[in-house]
């Protein structure tokens, strides 16, 4: 096939991008839900 | 957890959907043959990206209105995930540039202002970093919001009214323009799952921010009371002392 690698690098992009957001969204998530369950906590304390 | 299981099974199907009609389903282009394909991912990230950008402007739009933080999550989510997209249209571009034009890059309008785009929302997000009230940073970032998707429609518009070395249109163009009916379904395909890709994407990173504030609001709920606390100690010292 003419050019496949180039097609490779393009979907591998594609794939790369949108995995590498997608985790830096989830590692924000987990410390924002991390920081909400240590605040909960400390309201709870008389 | 199980919910975030369950979106990344998703967006893996999405994916291997879109590859398998991209690599087997859509039929070899005459000249360019098979890397055409990337235009299955490229223009239909732009597409994505494209709409992405109008949820940005409906979204600021309605935060200048009524002024209600929601508005202002939403707006920032779409950035972020455009920026995403607009980056696929920036790296599978050239990519696919190369063995065709003989060259990476033109500073032709469409190519041009695609960029510029993408420079300007990475802007929007460094704008919101150098406001620290958050009322304030909303309504700044409204307003350039407004004003960078003015560009969008002009980037659209780009193919259509000037001479590009880009392509010029192959769907909604003139009349010796059009794709092979196969290539259409496969290109309408990968572009209504990149479009889920985005809304599901958005609807994530909406999360966040709402979270972001919850757990703002609770840090101002609980130095509140620390402050209360101190107070109410220092009373207490002090009539010990008057006493």
């Amino acid at each position: 096939m003419q050019n496949f690698w180039s097609l490779f690098a393009a979907y591998l992009a594609f794939w790369a991008i949108f995995f590498i957001y997608d985790f830096t969204v989830a590692r924000r998530l987990a410390r924002v839900e991390k920081d909400l369950a240590q605040m909960r906590q400390q309201i709870r304390e008389p | 957890m199980k919910n975030r299981w369950l979106f990344a099974l998703i967006i893996a199907a999405l994916f291997a959907f879109a590859g398998y009609a991209v690599f087997f389903i859509a039929p070899d282009e005459a000249t360019m043959h098979a890397i055409q394909r990337i235009f299955y991912f490229h223009a239909s990230s732009g597409w994505a990206a494209m709409e992405g950008t109008g949820i940005v402007f409906f979204a600021n739009v309605a935060y200048l209105r009524k002024r209600q933080p929601k508005w202002d999550w939403l707006a920032v989510s779409a950035v972020e995930v455009s920026l995403a997209f607009w980056s696929v249209v920036l790296v599978t571009g050239p990519i696919w540039a190369h063995p065709v034009w003989g060259i990476w890059w033109a500073w032709d309008w469409r190519l041009t202002l695609t960029l510029v785009l993408w420079i300007l929302y990475v802007c929007y997000l460094v704008l919101r970093t150098l406001v620290a009230d958050p009322e304030r940073r909303a309504a700044v970032s409204a307003i350039f919001g407004i004003f960078v998707f003015l560009g969008v429609p002009l980037d659209y518009l780009s193919i259509r009214i000037f001479r590009t070395q880009h392509p010029q249109p192959v769907l909604f163009g003139g009349p010796n323009s059009g794709l092979d009916p196969t290539m259409v379904k496969v290109f309408f395909s990968c572009s209504a799952l990149m479009t889920l890709l985005m809304i599901l994407l958005v609807i994530e990173r909406y999360r966040l921010e709402r979270l972001r504030y919850e757990a703002e609001e609770m840090r101002l709920v609980i130095e509140e009371r620390a402050e209360t606390k101190s107070q109410n100690r220092e009373m207490q010292r002090r009539t010990a002392l008057g006493g």
